[in-house]
């Protein structure tokens, strides 16, 4: 008998045993949706990461105080004192010390209450240097940002981020009104377009208000020097790691100490995508487990169907062989209606998934990829299973004798 | 006239030892081209163990099968498939058709498995199915039919691939009276365009169709005499 003609009996036997077949491919079905699921989940957590960091700036370098050593934790700076001051961005912008740095943009943040009239909002004040819009890559929705004179002389003004902005006046546009932050008054000169960044987690990104080094200095009341985070751009994508070696380098010998000593972070965005992933890896490996071992179940599912039917029809099977169909022949025509059923189960569970990773988002808030070559596997790895599972089901069927299954009756 | 079958000493038996069963002692047989024989006896006769050897479903333990020229005996369970496709058709007490296909595709069954093109299945089973009165129920199944439509499904199926042996086990076994008729004068009609024929059975009137029978007790073959209608025809 040729494969054509198997084939069709074996879709034939599927369809004959519509109900029968459909619980067969059941635990297929929900393996597959849930290894697509999860596969999708987490690789949607990873881009989403990516994007996070990316709308961050572009050959970006974050300079942050203190630094995580295997043997003494955090090593922070006297008190709360931060280990990073303007003395250091400065040193990093001089061209000749760090040649692959393009811009640096020193930023020093405090949290203090921003009010407009009646309307009271708690939000991160930024202070930085005209250089910090570049180096973030961000872009303004109105106005203009703060200019080169203004931060020099620690003028009142302020650029708010659009969630800021958002809070503060209801309509109107913010620019030309003033907000009062502690005891002094600001004039927003602009407003922030969006980052970009999504809104689950860096939401601080789009609720900050910004001001001038000297201002932010002037709001807190302190005449320290002393930043949260040093921005670094570097020239290109291929300067980065040069960059990246020269801010470490001026910075340890800056402070004077060693680089296991450092009191310093320097990160790139690839190692903070990294960071994050790794989280993301171990649970996608874990819900992979998990999935896999409900592929598992479902395979066994099959071959005891497929058991169930193969005693089931011990009459057809001696039937076929006393009109001369050979052991190959029987075993042919159960091995593959196995692997239509785990064929058939594999895009279902696709279909179950697609639609899953469609509706999802919406409930969870949480984007899910379903790559093409993740569907693909999918898929294969289904009909594996029905291949798998349904050989011994299949050589069971071969080895009967036509007597012994022409008599049971 | 050529020997379709010829049996030499055929012995069968099962299990070892003091539970050793000997279904066959030793039976010579032969049945030339064109005769339609009985093989006649009661239950544990042997006769059943006869007819699958016969069926080339199973092998002699000791002795020599010789089926058209073919010596059966040594066949590998591959060679014994193919056999059974090209030089036998059964037809079966309990009809054995396959509930989920039509009249026509139980009938191709047999050529499926010969590998012969789906065009000339579909023509040479709707023409079996002619053959048995049956070509206006080719799209039926089995579960839509009488017995004696069933069988006579059955009946085109042992046809259709143009077989040296046609071998009926009961096939009346489950039939009512009418259709018993019916089946036995398709089979009459059969020997009578030059089939060759073998027909089990427990039953002496249906025997009685045979131009010979032959009697099977204890395993072995215990008489080999015309059958009635044979005598009656003698007669006439």
């Amino acid at each position: 008998m040729s494969w054509a003609e198997t084939l069709r009996t074996s879709l034939e036997a599927v369809r004959a045993h519509r109900m029968r077949s459909l619980l067969t491919m059941l635990g297929i079905v929900i393996g597959i949706a849930s290894v697509i699921l999860t596969v999708g989940l987490g690789q949607g957590a990873q881009k989403e990461v990516r994007d996070q960091i990316d709308a961050l700036g572009r050959n970006l370098l974050i300079v942050s105080p203190g630094s995580t050593t295997d043997s003494s934790g955090v090593r922070g700076g006297f008190g709360s004192a931060s280990t990073l001051d303007l003395d250091d961005a400065t040193a990093i912008s001089d061209e000749t010390v760090a040649p692959d740095v393009a811009d640096v943009a020193p930023v020093a943040t405090s949290q203090a209450p921003v009010t407009v009239g009646d309307t009271n909002w708690t939000t991160q004040v930024s202070g930085t240097t005209t250089s910090w819009l570049g180096v973030r890559a961000r872009t303004l929705a109105s106005g203009r940002f703060f200019t080169q004179s203004e931060a020099e002389s620690g003028a009142s003004v302020v650029v708010l981020a659009s969630d800021t902005a958002g809070e503060l006046f209801d309509r109107g546009s913010p620019v030309g009104q003033t907000v009062r932050v502690g005891g002094t008054a600001l004039t927003v000169v602009g407003v922030l377009e969006e980052s970009g960044a999504s809104s689950s987690g860096q939401s601080s990104e789009d609720d900050q208000a910004v001001v001038p080094l000297a201002t932010a200095a002037r709001l807190t009341g302190t005449s320290s020097t002393s930043l949260s985070t040093i921005y670094v751009e570097a020239g290109d994508s291929t300067t980065l790691s040069a960059a990246y070696q020269e801010v470490q380098a001026l910075l340890l010998n800056l402070h004077g100490v060693g680089s296991d000593e450092a009191d310093f972070t320097v990160s790139t965005q690839d190692s903070l995508v990294e960071t994050a992933n790794s989280t993301n890896e171990t649970m996608t490996v874990l819900l992979t487990g998990v999935a896999a071992i409900s592929l598992l179940v479902g395979g066994i599912g099959v071959m005891n169907i497929m058991l169930v039917s193969v005693s089931e029809r011990v009459q057809e099977i001696g039937l076929r062989k006393a009109l001369g169909a050979t052991p190959s022949s029987i075993r042919r025509q159960f091995l593959l209606e196995a692997s239509v059923l785990g064929l058939l189960g594999g895009l279902l569970g696709l279909g179950l998934g697609v639609v899953g990773a469609l509706v999802l988002p919406s409930l969870i808030d949480q984007t899910v990829t379903v790559s093409p070559v993740a569907a693909t596997g999918a898929v294969v790895t289904a009909l594996a299973l029905g291949i798998g599972f349904g050989v011994y089901p299949a050589s069971r069927a071969a080895r009967l004798t036509p007597i012994d299954a022409l008599r049971s009756s | 006239m050529s020997a379709i079958i010829e049996l030499s000493d055929v012995r069968k038996s099962y299990g070892t030892g003091n539970a050793e069963v000997h279904a066959l002692r030793g039976v010579d047989a032969r049945v030339d081209q064109g005769e339609y024989v009985a093989v006649v006896g009661p239950s544990g006769s042997g006769k059943s163990t006869l007819m699958h050897i016969l069926g080339c479903l199973d092998l002699p333990t000791s002795g020599q099968f010789r089926l058209a020229g073919e010596d059966v005996s040594e066949m590998t369970e591959e060679q014994l498939a193919d056999i059974r496709n090209r030089r036998i058709g059964f037809v079966f007490q309990q009809f054995h058709l396959l509930p989920t296909l039509s009249a026509l595709r139980n009938v191709e069954l047999p050529l499926v498995y010969a590998g012969v093109p789906r065009d000339v299945r579909r023509q040479r089973a709707a023409a079996a199915l002619e053959r048995v009165g049956l070509e206006h129920r080719t799209g039926h199944r089995p579960g839509e039919l009488s017995g004696g439509q069933q069988q006579r499904v059955a009946v085109a199926r042992a046809l259709v691939t143009e077989p040296a042996l046609v071998l009926a086990d009961e096939p009346t076994g489950n039939l009512d009276s009418t259709s018993t008729q019916d089946v036995l004068g398709l089979l009459d009609d059969l020997h009578d365009s030059g089939r060759t024929i073998v027909l089990i059975t427990h039953e002496h009137e249906v025997a009685a169709r045979a131009g010979r029978s032959l009697v099977i007790d204890d395993g072995a073959i215990v008489s080999d005499v015309p059958s009635a209608r044979a005598a009656a025809e003698v007669r006439s």
